[in-house]
Parts: C-alpha cells; sequence; structure tokens
C-alpha cells in the first residue's frame, strides 16, 4: 500500500485526535476516551473510504456514516470539519447553547451528520433503513457505522444485526470500536459481549478482525468487506480507550470527562 | 349501518397509495395479516419489509428509509408500536422529524379477548407528548383512508390509530379531511361532546338519546389530537358551556388531557373525561369491555345529563 498516504492519513488521525482534545477541553464536558479509540477508522472512512462531498451535503450517491455511538460526537464533528463541512473554529462550540454542534449528533442541525445518534443501539437499524433504500433506488453507495463494544449490549442492534443478513445487506458495513470499556468499568466485567467476532459471524455476517490503530489495516479491511457479496460486514477493530494521549489510555474514567486545561496541553504536546 | 373496520380501510388506501407514489414503502413485525399491510405486500413485494417480532428494530429501519427519502408506513399493534419502541420513535424518528409513519392497528380495549397485556390505552399520550408528531385517530373507514392520504402529505412523522372491530361508515364519499381541524358532526347549544375515533359515532348515539329530552348537544369529531383544534375546543366551551370528552383510551393524556389543558388555558369550564379509568383492561368481547369501562350511548348521555347540571353560571 501507498506508505505516502498511509503517513497523510496517520497524521490527520493525529489532527483529528488533537480536535478531540481541544473540543472536550472547551466544553469541559463530552467523551474524549471513545472518541479517540475510533479516531484511525472515522479518519480512513473520511479522508480515504467514502465517497462524499462537502460542497453537496445532500447529494443522493453519497456513502452515508452512522455514528452509532453518538457520545463519540467529537471525533466525527473533527472529521467533517476538517474535510470542510463546516469551520473548524466552529468545533471550540461543541456543547454550549446554541450551537450546532450538540452534545450528541443532531442530523437537522449540522450539515454531513446522516443520523441524529446518541441514544445506544439505535444506528445499525438506521443504516439498514439506509441501504435498503440504496437498493430500491438502484443507488451503489455504502453505508458505514460504528458501534460500541458496550453498545451491543442493547438487544435491539441484535435485531439490527439479524435484519441485516436476512435481507443480504453487502453494502452495509460496521465496525465495532472493540476498546473494551464502559462507563462502569470493563466490558468484561459489566455485562461480557464475548465472542464478539463469533456472534456476529453466527448472525450471518462476514466478520474481519483488525487491529483499529493500524491504517493499513483499516483501508485493507475495508477493501475487502466492500468485495464480499450478500452479506454484511462487521470489522472488529481492536482499539485503546484514549488511544494517543498516555494518561487516558486504557483508563474508564475517561469515557466521560472532559480534560481540564493543564492536560488539554499535556495531550497536545503528546500528539503534536 | 355499513361496519368497516378501519384497518381494512388502512390496507386498502396503501395499495391506493402505493400505486401513486412510488416512494411509500410499508414494515411490518409479523402481524401483516391482522394490521392489513399484507395487502401492500402482494400488490408491491418489493417495497414491503416483514421485520419480524422486532419492533424497536422496525422503527430505527424506517428512520433510515426516511432519512434516504423514502416514505415509510410501519404497522403492528399499538401497544407495541408506541410501547415497546417508544424510544426509537423518540430519538430516531421525531428528534429529527423524520418522515416515517407509524400506522397501529388494535388500539383499545376493543381488541377484546386477548386482554388487557394487549389493549393499548395509552398511546395517544405517548404519542402526544413527542414533539414533531402529528397523531391522527380516523372515526371510520373513510376518515381511515383520508388520513392516511393526509399523512403523505405531511412531511415528519405521524401516527394513526387504528382498531380491529367494524365500526359505522358516518361520512360520505365527499368528506374534506384537513388535519388538525376537527369536525362538527351535529349543532347544540347545551352541551358539547368532543369524541375520538370509535367514539364519534357513540357520542352521535348519546345525542340522538339527549335530543329526545330536548338537550341539544353538540358532537365534535376530534380527529387530530396533535395539533389538537383548539379554536374547536374553545368555541364549544365559549358556546355550550360544558364539554365531555369521548375516547377508547385512558382517560389520563389522551383527547381528554389535551382538551382539559386547551380549556383551563384559555375559557375555563367544567371537562368531563370518559374513557378507560386508570385500569388495565382484561379479556372480553368487545362490547362487553366497552359496557364494562363505561363506553356506551347510555353512559356517555348520562355523562352529558350530570355535566349540563354543572355548567357554569347555572
Amino acid at each position: 500500500m501507498d506508505g505516502e498516504k498511509i503517513k497523510r492519513l496517520e497524521e490527520k488521525a493525529r489532527e483529528i485526535r488533537r480536535h478531540i482534545i481541544r473540543m472536550t477541553g472547551a466544553a469541559g464536558s463530552g467523551h474524549p476516551g471513545g472518541s479517540l479509540s475510533s479516531a484511525d477508522i472515522v479518519t480512513a472512512l473520511y479522508f480515504e473510504v467514502m465517497r462524499i462531498d462537502p460542497k453537496n451535503p445532500r447529494w443522493p450517491d453519497r456513502d452515508r456514516f452512522v455514528l452509532s455511538k453518538g457520545h463519540a460526537a467529537p471525533v466525527l464533528y473533527a472529521a467533517l470539519a476538517e474535510r470542510g463541512f463546516f469551520p473548524v473554529e466552529d468545533l471550540l462550540t461543541l456543547r454550549r447553547l446554541g450551537s450546532p454542534l450538540q452534545g450528541h449528533p443532531d442530523m437537522k442541525k449540522l450539515p454531513g451528520v446522516e443520523m441524529s445518534t446518541g441514544s445506544l443501539g439505535q444506528g445499525l437499524a438506521c443504516a439498514n433503513g439506509m441501504a435498503l433504500a440504496a437498493r430500491l433506488d438502484g443507488r451503489d453507495y455504502r453505508v458505514y457505522v460504528l458501534l460500541g463494544d458496550g453498545e451491543i449490549q442493547e438487544g435491539m442492534v441484535w435485531e439490527a444485526a439479524m435484519a441485516a443478513a436476512h435481507y443480504r445487506l453487502d453494502n452495509v458495513t460496521a465496525f465495532l470500536d472493540h476498546n473494551g470499556l464502559q462507563i462502569d468499568g470493563p466490558v468484561a466485567k459489566v455485562m461480557s459481549v464475548e465472542p464478539v467476532a463469533e456472534k456476529w459471524r453466527a448472525f450471518g455476517w462476514d466478520v474481519q478482525v483488525i487491529d483499529g490503530h493500524n491504517m493499513e489495516e483499516i483501508l485493507q479491511a475495508v477493501e475487502k468487506a466492500r468485495a464480499v457479496r450478500g452479506k454484511p460486514q462487521m470489522i472488529v477493530a481492536e482499539t485503546v480507550k484514549g488511544k494517543g494521549v498516555s494518561f487516558m489510555e486504557n483508563m474508564v474514567e475517561w469515557h466521560g470527562v472532559a480534560p481540564k486545561p493543564d492536560e488539554v496541553e499535556r495531550a497536545l504536546a503528546e500528539l503534536a | 349501518m355499513r361496519k368497516i373496520a378501519t384497518r381494512d380501510a388502512y390496507g386498502e388506501a396503501l395499495v391506493e397509495l402505493g400505486r401513486e407514489n412510488p416512494d411509500v414503502v410499508v414494515l411490518d413485525a409479523d402481524l401483516a395479516k391482522s394490521t392489513k399491510t399484507i395487502e401492500f405486500a402482494k400488490h408491491f413485494p418489493e417495497r414491503f419489509f416483514d421485520m419480524g417480532i422486532a419492533e424497536q428494530n422496525m422503527i430505527g429501519t424506517a428512520a433510515g428509509l426516511a432519512a434516504a427519502g423514502k416514505i415509510p408506513f410501519c404497522s403492528t399493534f399499538a401497544i407495541f408500536a408506541t410501547g415497546r419502541a417508544f424510544e426509537i420513535i423518540r430519538n430516531s424518528v421525531a428528534y429529527s422529524r423524520l418522515n416515517v409513519k407509524i400506522a397501529a392497528s388494535h388500539a383499545g380495549i376493543t381488541v377484546g379477548e386477548d386482554g388487557g397485556s394487549h389493549q393499548s390505552v395509552e398511546d395517544i399520550a405517548l404519542m402526544r407528548s413527542l414533539p414533531n408528531i402529528t397523531v391522527l385517530v380516523p372515526a371510520d373507514a373513510v376518515e381511515t383512508r383520508a388520513a392516511v392520504r393526509a399523512a403523505v402529505q405531511i412531511q415528519g412523522p405521524v401516527y394513526i390509530r387504528l382498531g380491529r372491530p367494524g365500526v359505522p361508515v358516518l361520512h360520505g364519499d365527499d368528506f374534506h379531511f384537513e388535519p388538525g381541524r376537527a369536525v362538527t358532526m351535529r349543532g347544540g347549544n347545551d352541551a358539547t361532546i368532543i369524541a375520538t375515533g370509535i367514539m364519534v359515532a357513540t357520542a352521535l348515539e348519546a345525542a340522538g338519546l339527549l335530543e329526545q329530552e330536548g338537550i341539544g348537544v353538540r358532537v365534535v369529531n376530534m380527529h387530530t389530537i396533535k395539533p389538537l383544534d383548539e379554536e374547536a375546543v374553545i368555541a364549544a366551551a365559549r358556546e355550550t358551556g360544558v364539554i365531555v370528552t369521548a375516547e377508547e383510551h385512558s382517560v389520563i393524556g389522551g383527547l381528554g388531557g389535551a382538551v382539559a389543558e386547551a380549556v383551563c388555558a384559555r375559557h375555563p369550564v367544567p371537562v368531563y373525561r370518559v374513557g378507560v379509568p386508570d385500569v388495565f383492561g382484561e379479556s372480553g368481547k368487545p362490547g362487553e369491555l366497552l359496557e364494562k369501562y363505561g363506553l356506551t350511548a347510555a353512559h356517555l348521555a348520562d355523562k352529558v345529563r350530570e355535566a349540563v347540571t354543572k355548567k357554569v353560571g347555572r
């Protein structure tokens, strides 16, 4: 694979991470941990994989991305801003009264947001609906969706998993941000979701397990997923919560707590 | 009088719409034969999706279809459509004002023998509490067809409440349906019954009984619970001095609640609510249940007689 491209994407992911730190720091609240863990996946999608046009956000043939784990809104906002959907300066209005950057994504307030999410477990069903619409309209766009590993404790996720396989939605590619932590502690302790790969496979999905911080692996997995016919695809991405900021990595405390000013400085220095 | 179930009219209306509008798609949750969406499925199999016994996923999928430009109609029994999937309706549909239509059948106690677990008497209250949703409760087959057509014209979520048993046909084919605009079914100045759904026919019957005693009752058909036709409500309060509401729904949070809220704020007069009292239902024949819970013309007439004596200033 093109080394220059990988380097460019890795640098972009670092910039996205810097935005996540700055935004949540400015907001004084938000979810840095799960935003950082999914930054490489989201960067790959928005800067290499997806067919989108920031100047025409409602273009009917665009690929769609549904952030089912909507509390990771900062990573989505950072990607959209960097991609040119709205000014980067606006990122600092996150969670402020009157801002289109709501605490969880709101499709009616911010261009580029494809589905309002945040209440966990709902995104995959919405992605399936978009994929069915693509089929009815004879359009070849694809729908990408990002789920959290704690999120798949919601029963509705499995209703949607079943339906995607039943309707053979091969235009749906899901990522599982498998960082192993949720608010109350390790996923394995709160309510184990293992074995995840086997579960999705048993539900009729094509499943790959990758290193979710290896840009090359992410891109290769997407390529392989696109070639799958007759099945939806799950890419289980092994990730680290808080990835890129040493004092946030694998710390459950950073699920939903914003960095204080000195912590912002330290984090940005690490991400420089 | 000719009787047709509103769900039958719904099934027919969907087929008509399917012919006219290629964006109309239909979803069901393993009840297509009961909800009558099976008619659409027969004509347009490629636009019909049975989602199995998974109501949350049905609504979420509809949200995605709507986000991609389709006009999905979702159907199942009212109890599951509004109860099981409530938070999905709230967050994936209403919050973003997505163009999802939920036409729920088997609402109210007239679902009958299935019993309290299946008798949805709180669906209007649930749907009415959500911003952006239009709540339609058609009174007969003609109104149902009109409501389904109107739902397609409305940009945004719509809840249509349908019933299981046949109900009298009240309207002629020239009936004009305007969402949010109540229909005065008959005039009268002594009291007003504001009724919705299958209780409109009952209200007309009650008004007929009272007419023989010289009590002139206005009957208002409130087919749209949200947005409520407040002007019709306030006119009734002002001109007749007392209101009795009638609905096959809990007395809490439905039509009666909506009318009382409007009257309290703008023109206080006594409002009496006839509906299912604050209890769960039970198994029985629809007629037996209507009798038990006081949803008959005789009971409604009694309530109006009582109400007239309590009119303000009399």
